[in-house]
C-alpha cells in the first residue's frame, strides 16, 4: 500500500484491502465490554458501550475520572493490558471487526490506520531518541520507503502541526521541546501515516489556554481537511462544545447520553449531563451557586444496582433500581434513563 | 517596628495606591497591600564557573524574575482572581503573600503593617490570619496523619482551642466544609480527591484565618466535584466573611468567583479590572487573546484563532513589553520600552503602549 491510499474520492481501502463505500462509518463500536479481573473483583470499566464515528467527523467522549472513557479508547487500539480484557461486543473499523485481532494484525493497524494521541506526549516519545529517528521509525515500520523520503514526510508532518523550522527541529531531542511543542510532535507522529481514525485522549488537558487553542486549531483543520475520523476523549465539556460534531457522555462505564453537540448541550436529557452542564461556570451564572451534582463518582467495584447514577440523581425513584436500557425519546438522541428531562418537549 | 501609616485606603493620594486599587468596587478597609513586590531566583555560580571567571570566562549568574514589581491591594471581603499561564509567576506571588516565600524586594502589608517587620506574637498572628490552599490534594496532606490530627494540630499548637475542646472543634470545622465528622479517625488515602481538598480547606479554616490564598484549588478536581468545592468557597465567604486571592489558569472559574481580576504575564501584572468589565471589554492584547481562547459551552464548532508563539523563557524575557513577540499589534516602541501600568478607565489599569495612541 502506498501513501496515496489516504483519500481516493469515492472509496477507500479498508484494513483488509477490500473496498468499502465512503459512507461506511470509519468506526462502529457495538456493545463493547471491557472488564478488569482484579483480586478485589471484576471491574466493569466499559460496559455495553456503542457509538459510531464517520469520516471527517469529530466525536467527543466526555466523562469524569473513572467513567471508562480512556479504557474505551485503549480498547479500540487493542492496548488493554492484563488483568483487563475485552469480554464482549464488536469494534468495526471500516466494516471489519478488529476486537478479536491478534497482536500482529493489531500492530499493522496501529500507527498506520488508527493512531492515538495521549495526554502525556512523553507516552509517545522516547526521551533518548531524536525526533527524526522516531518519526522515520514510525513510517518505515509500515511502509518500504527510503530514509530520505521518510525524512521529507516527517518534515512535512511537523510543518503541518505548526512547528516552526521543522527541518532543524527534526534533529532535536524531546526534552528540547516545551510541553505544547511535544504534544504537536506526538500529533505529527499520529498523522504521519495518514490514519483513518485518531483517538485523542485528553491531549490538551495539561496545556495552557493559549497553547490549547493552538492545538485545537491544528486538529480541527486537519480533521476537516483530511477527512480523518477523530475521537476526542476529555472531561471538559466546553472543549467538546467548540470542537466536536457529536458527543457521548459516559458515566461509570456506560454511555448515558449521546447526540449532536448542539442538541446535547442545549437540551440535556439525562440528569447527569444536566448536572455536568450546570457544574461548569459560565457567564450566565456568575456569582450564583453552581447547580452541583451531590456525592461523588462511585467506585466501579461497588456500583449501586440498576442505574449507576441513581444515588446522586435528584430524579431517582424505585424504578431506577432496574438497569435502564438505551432509549431514543427524541430523534437522533439516545439516553439511558427512566426519568429524562423531557419537560416542555415540543 | 516599621509600620506603614493607617490603611485608610483612600487617604493616600500616591499613584502607586491608585494603581494597586484599580477596579476595586467598594471602599472597604484594605486587608493586604503589596508594594513593588519582586521575586528573583538566582542560580549562583558553582566552583568550576567561579574558577572559569577567574580565568576571564565571564560566566554570568542566571536570574529568573518570577515576580516583577507587583502592586496589589486587596480589600476586606473581596475576592481577587489572579490569572496567568504556567510560568507567569502567579503561584510565586501567592506564596509570597501567604508568607511561605520571602520576597526579594518590596513590602507585603497585612492590615497596614509590614509583615516582614513583625516580630514574635504579632508575626505569628499575622501568619495565622493568612492561610493557603494548595492545588494537589494528594501532595498537600501528610499521609501518616489522621484527619483529626491534620485539622487539629495547628489550632491546638497555637492555643486557639483547649485540649478538651479539640475534638468538638475539629468536628465543627469538618461539618463546616461538608465532611462527615465520623471520618475523623481516617487517613487521607481513604478519601477521594474532592474530599481531600475539603480536608485541606478545613485545615486552613481551623486557625480562623481572614484571608485565604487558593492556588489552583479546584484545578485537579472533576467537573462535578469542582462545582461542589466552588460552591463551598462561596458559602464560606458569606458565612465567615473571608477574603480570597484566587489563583487559577481557568478563566471560567475566576470569572465565576471573583470581584476583581488581575492578569499576569511573565512576572508582571498586565491588566487589572473589575471582573465584569474585564470580561466584557479586555484592554490588553494578551487579555484579549486569553479570553478568545477560553472554551465555552455556548461557542459551538467555532474556528479557533490561536495566539502565535509560546511563552518565552523567564530566564531571558524579551526586552520592552514581554508580550510583544506574540502580540498582533506590536510596534517598534514595544520592542524597546516597557509599558507602564496605568489607568485607562476609572478603576481599570493596563500596561500597553496602544493606550497612549
Amino acid at each position: 500500500m502506498t501513501a496515496a491510499v489516504a483519500s481516493p474520492p469515492a472509496t477507500t481501502l479498508a484494513a483488509t484491502g477490500t473496498r468499502v463505500p465512503q459512507d461506511t462509518p470509519a468506526l462502529v463500536v457495538e456493545n463493547l465490554r471491557t472488564h478488569f479481573f482484579t483480586k478485589a473483583g471484576v471491574v466493569k470499566a466499559v460496559d455495553d458501550v456503542s457509538f459510531s464515528v464517520n469520516r471527517g467527523e469529530i466525536l467527543g467522549l466526555v466523562g469524569e475520572s473513572g467513567s471508562g472513557k480512556t479504557v474505551t479508547g485503549f480498547s479500540i487500539l487493542g492496548l488493554v493490558d492484563e488483568p483487563g480484557r475485552i469480554v464482549g461486543g464488536r469494534i468495526l473499523f471500516n466494516g471489519e471487526d478488529i476486537a478479536g485481532y491478534g497482536d500482529d494484525r493489531m500492530r499493522n493497524l496501529r500507527g498506520k490506520k488508527i493512531a492515538m494521541i495521549f495526554q502525556d506526549p512523553m507516552m509517545t516519545l522516547n526521551p533518548v531518541l531524536r525526533i527524526d529517528t522516531q518519526m522515520v521509525e514510525a513510517i518505515q515500520a509500515h511502509e518500504k520507503v527510503s530514509r530520505a523520503d521518510a525524512l521529507a514526510r516527517a518534515r512535512d508532518a511537523l510543518g503541518q502541526v505548526g512547528i516552526a523550522s521543522p527541518e532543524e527541529r527534526l534533529h532535536a531531542y524531546p526534552h528540547q521541546f516545551s510541553g505544547g511543542m511535544r504534544q504537536r510532535v506526538s500529533i505529527a507522529i499520529a498523522l504521519i501515516n495518514k490514519p483513518d481514525l485518531i483517538v485523542a485522549d485528553e491531549p490538551t488537558t495539561a496545556l495552557d489556554v493559549t497553547i490549547q487553542g493552538q492545538i485545537l486549531y491544528e486538529v480541527q483543520k486537519l480533521a476537516r481537511g483530511t477527512r480523518t475520523a477523530l475521537i476526542w476523549i476529555t472531561h471538559d465539556l466546553s472543549v467538546v462544545a467548540g470542537l466536536a460534531d457529536k458527543v457521548c457522555v459516559m458515566y461509570a462505564g456506560r454511555v448515558v447520553e449521546s447526540g449532536t453537540v448542539d442538541e446535547v448541550l442545549d437540551r440535556p436529557l439525562h440528569p447527569y449531563t444536566h448536572g455536568l452542564i450546570g457544574s461548569v461556570p459560565s457567564q450566565n451564572n456568575r456569582g450564583q451557586p453552581l447547580r452541583q451534582i451531590p456525592g461523588m463518582t462511585p467506585s466501579l467495584l461497588n456500583l449501586p444496582a440498576g442505574c449507576a447514577f441513581r444515588t446522586r440523581c435528584p430524579r431517582a425513584d424505585k424504578v431506577c433500581e432496574v438497569e435502564p436500557d438505551l432509549t431514543s425519546p427524541l430523534p437522533n438522541r439516545e439516553i439511558r434513563c427512566f426519568h429524562p428531562h423531557l419537560e416542555g418537549a415540543a | 517596628m516599621n509600620t506603614i501609616a493607617q490603611p485608610s485606603s483612600t487617604a493616600q493620594p500616591s499613584t502607586a495606591t491608585e494603581i494597586a486599587n484599580a477596579g476595586k468596587t467598594s471602599t472597604a478597609r484594605t486587608l493586604v497591600e503589596l508594594r513593588g513586590v519582586s521575586k528573583r531566583f538566582v542560580k549562583t555560580l558553582d566552583l568550576a564557573e567561579k574558577a572559569a571567571n577567574l580565568l576571564g570566562a565571564n560566566v554570568q549568574e542566571q536570574v529568573v524574575r518570577a515576580v516583577d514589581k507587583v502592586d496589589l491591594t486587596i480589600a476586606e471581603g473581596e475576592v481577587v482572581g489572579l490569572v496567568g499561564e504556567s510560568g507567569c509567576g502567579k503561584s510565586t506571588l501567592g506564596r509570597i503573600i501567604a508568607g511561605i516565600l520571602p520576597q526579594s524586594e518590596g513590602t507585603v502589608a497585612f492590615r497596614g503593617r509590614d509583615v516582614s517587620a513583625l516580630k514574635g506574637k504579632d508575626a505569628r498572628d499575622a501568619a495565622l490570619k493568612i492561610q493557603m490552599i494548595f492545588q494537589d490534594p494528594y501532595a498537600s496532606l501528610n499521609p501518616r496523619m489522621r484527619v483529626a490530627e491534620i485539622i487539629g494540630e495547628a489550632p491546638r499548637h497555637h492555643g486557639l482551642v483547649s485540649a478538651q475542646g479539640l475534638d468538638s472543634y475539629v468536628e465543627e470545622v469538618m461539618l463546616r466544609v461538608g465532611l462527615d465528622p465520623s471520618f475523623k479517625r481516617r487517613y487521607p488515602h481513604q478519601f477521594s480527591g474532592g474530599q481531600r481538598q475539603r480536608i485541606g480547606i478545613a485545615r486552613a479554616l481551623a486557625v480562623k484565618p481572614d484571608f485565604l490564598v487558593c492556588d489552583e484549588a479546584v484545578a485537579a478536581l472533576d467537573v462535578s466535584i469542582q462545582a461542589q468545592v466552588l460552591n463551598l468557597f462561596m458559602d464560606l465567604r458569606s458565612e465567615l466573611g473571608l477574603t480570597y486571592l484566587f489563583i487559577s489558569h481557568d478563566l471560567g472559574v475566576v470569572e465565576h468567583l471573583s470581584d476583581r481580576v488581575a492578569i499576569m504575564y511573565l512576572g508582571r501584572v498586565v491588566e487589572m479590572a473589575a471582573t465584569e468589565e474585564l470580561f466584557a471589554a479586555p484592554n490588553h492584547p494578551y487579555t484579549q487573546a486569553l479570553l478568545r481562547e477560553v472554551p465555552r459551552l455556548d461557542s459551538r464548532r467555532r474556528t479557533f484563532e490561536p495566539v502565535k508563539g509560546e511563552i518565552p523563557s523567564p530566564l531571558s524575557p524579551p526586552p520592552g513589553c514581554h508580550f510583544h513577540p506574540r502580540c498582533p499589534f506590536a510596534m517598534d516602541r514595544c520592542r524597546t520600552e516597557q509599558p507602564a501600568l496605568r489607568e485607562v478607565a476609572p478603576g481599570r489599569i493596563s500596561a500597553c503602549h496602544l493606550n497612549d495612541g
